[in-house]
């Protein structure tokens, strides 16, 4: 599978307002990729220049190797499928999803064969005749997603496409839509800030902070192996530590942290004395009675909250943090109050870097020099 | 039961409804109802042969509007209302199109542009274009100075300046309508049809415009109607060459001294513009955007 959309070097300016900072994503065939950020990311813009309704201030967009930024939205081989549907309120469904194969001037009765089989599979038989005013949430997001795939667009492009409709049907649609993009082979670019969504749904993440790409992997990558501090944060829960590298053994470090000494797996591109950012799901935290080697901390158990299948603990440090330690309900568990010494498995704690590692870099560089 | 409800709700409701619309019915009745019925009546009067009104019923007053020159007048008033309608579309959509959909900042300035004019009497603007396209006027005297001409064009008294200064006054009217329709058009959906692979042209028959056509509606009715009626644009500019409806109505009442007559055009008027508002309503249009 080859590439199909390439964004090099792409910037966003509006005024002296720096939306998009210097993004580079290649996006391959058939792949579901999502932009995944909260509002003023940057994703939406992003999206709407590989539609080309915003131009990039510097960058090139590629899709299917050709640059396409020059080019106007009706010139480009893309598709959106746009948050407020935005449906033609005086066109029936019929001609709403025909609009796109009339502009094409494709022969009326292939256009009505076409229609009718699109409706077909998004199931919405029978609607011809109505008008979206007519239409619920839900079926007019699937008018809107024939209009676009009718076109048999080699991308599409997806924003917040769901946002406005009720959880359980948004539950229903993420299915549908992913049915769909597998069913038809078409690369979707999909933008959104429900994480969930993102990780259901997704082939691959990338995760926009400030307009920056600050992580683009699989789902499972994203979650266990968070890049940033940000990305450590933003998708699922987590317990957060800074520190200071104080030793490296091999692949495990010794981070010191203000209630005491933790180990971590790391790799190479740490070095001794760097700060850093410790990040541990809830589900990896464990425990003991008494201490366990290679860890300092020391914790009360504060409270349990039940969330169904599992049982969240809330344990305070010394210097006030509290943690999140997951276990299934039922288990058995110290007494709320009680001393606890926290600790994981090296391997299950990610250590990344902060922005401290840019200064130790310059520093590093300023020595050679 | 059911009664009892009605009576309560008769009376909770009416109270208020008297203090409210009260003065505002009085006032109407008064100042638009009374003079209309008054007209009404007038176009059934007679006169006597100093051209008193005598109030006697006759309906001569409406046989006498069914004559060839008359005809004639009416064709010509028509014929003038729809070009200035026209024009005024024309010119009119592009021009409401970029201040409702520019981004700039400049945008309450273009439109205070289309308001400010009103602050100013529209008789004194149409003498205003008068000094302006006279035979000694400013366009002249650039045109010859600039030997584009040899001699002071003739521009007044043609039907073509009685169209302009009607189209310079009725623009607005047909502006802000539009502004208003074209202001609401949702974005989005222009970029779903250019994504959709449609033209700016295409984009225009098929998206814009039809989701325009309660503002072109109500605009055209703005501009035709009044257009009708309007009398001293032609007086000013197109000197009595280019007779409106509005024109025969006041020398009726001025010159002619023929009230009862020019009760009974008044009364063909106000018909014509009621059926052209009828019709308006039954194709769907709005009438608050009429500001009626």
């Amino acid at each position: 599978m080859g590439t199909i959309v390439e964004l090099v070097g792409v910037n966003k300016l509006y005024g002296s307002n720096h939306v998009v900072k210097d993004l580079n994503i290649t996006v391959d065939e058939g792949e579901f990729l999502t932009l995944l950020g909260s509002s003023g990311c940057g994703k939406t813009t992003t999206l709407r220049m590989i539609a080309g309704f915003e131009e990039p201030s510097t960058g090139t967009i590629k899709v299917e190797g050709e640059s396409i930024e020059e080019k106007e939205p009706f010139e480009r081989n893309v598709n959106t499928v746009f948050q407020t549907y935005a449906l033609f309120p005086h066109k029936t469904i019929f001609d709403n999803i025909a609009y796109g194969l009339k502009m094409k001037k494709v022969p009326k009765p292939e256009i009505k064969e076409r229609v009718l089989e699109m409706m077909e599979m998004v199931q919405l038989t029978g609607f011809e005749n109505r008008y979206p005013s007519q239409l619920s949430g839900g079926q007019k997001q699937r008018v809107a997603i024939a209009r676009a795939l009718i076109n048999r667009p080699r991308v599409l492009l997806l924003d917040e496409p769901l946002g406005a409709l009720d959880l359980k049907l948004r539950k229903q649609m993420q299915l549908e839509l992913k049915r769909l993009q597998k069913k038809l082979n078409i690369t979707f670019i999909y933008v959104t800030h429900d994480q969930e969504e993102a990780l259901t749904m997704s082939d691959r993440i990338a995760i926009m902070h400030d307009g920056v790409v600050d992580q683009l992997a699989s789902p499972t990558d994203i979650y266990e192996h968070p890049a940033t501090r940000f990305v450590a944060t933003f998708i699922g829960e987590t317990n957060i530590y800074d520190g200071c590298v104080t030793s490296i053994k091999g692949e495990v470090a010794t981070v010191t942290l203000e209630n005491g000494a933790v180990k971590v797996k790391c790799d190479d591109s740490f070095s001794i004395l760097e700060y850093a950012t410790v990040s541990v799901r809830p589900e990896k935290m464990r425990f003991d009675t008494k201490p366990h080697e290679g860890f300092e901390l020391v914790a009360v158990v504060k409270d349990y909250i039940y969330v169904g299948s599992v049982l969240k603990c809330i344990v305070s440090l010394p210097n006030g943090n509290e943690l999140k330690i997951e276990r299934l309900a039922g288990q058995e568990l110290p007494a709320i109050g009680s001393r606890i010494y926290p600790y994981w498995e090296a391997e299950d704690g990610v250590l990344i870097h902060n922005d401290s590692y840019k200064i130790f870099k310059a520093l590093d560089e300023i020595k050679l020099a | 039961m059911a009664r009892k409800t009605t009576k309560h709700e008769f009376k909770s409701n009416t109270m208020p409804a008297i203090v409210t619309v009260g003065p505002v019915a009085i006032l109407l009745l008064f100042l638009v109802v009374a003079p209309l019925i008054f007209v009404a009546i007038m176009s059934f009067c007679q006169t006597d042969e100093f051209y008193n009104v005598v109030y006697k019923f006759t309906a001569s007053n409406y046989s006498k509007l069914i004559s060839a020159d008359y005809l004639k007048i009416y064709g010509q008033s028509l014929l003038i209302a729809l070009i200035t309608t026209v024009l005024c579309i024309l010119i009119g959509y592009p021009f409401a199109y970029i201040i409702a959909r520019t981004k700039s900042k400049k945008k309450q300035l273009f439109y205070m542009l289309v308001i400010i004019p009103f602050w100013t009497n529209s008789l004194i603007r149409i003498y205003g274009w008068r000094t302006f396209l006279g035979s000694s006027g400013w366009l002249n005297k650039l045109l010859v100075t600039l030997h584009i001409v040899g001699e002071p064009v003739d521009f007044l008294y043609k039907t073509g300046t009685t169209v302009l200064g009607m189209v310079y006054c009725f623009i607005p009217f047909m502006v802000l309508p539009l502004y208003t329709a074209i202001e609401k058009l949702d974005g989005s959906l222009l970029e779903a049809s250019s994504d959709l692979g449609a033209r700016p042209i295409k984009t225009l028959f098929e998206v814009i415009i039809p989701l325009t056509a309660s503002g072109i509606f109500s605009g055209c009715l703005m501009v035709f109607i009044p257009c009708l009626g309007y009398f001293f644009v032609s007086n000013i500019l197109g000197g009595g060459n280019t007779d409106m409806i509005g024109n025969l109505i006041e020398r009726q009442f001025k010159s002619a001294n023929n009230w009862p007559l020019g009760a009974a055009l008044s009364i063909i008027l106000i018909l014509v513009t009621l059926l052209l508002v009828k019709i308006y309503q039954k194709l769907g249009g709005d009438m608050d955007s009429l500001g009626v």
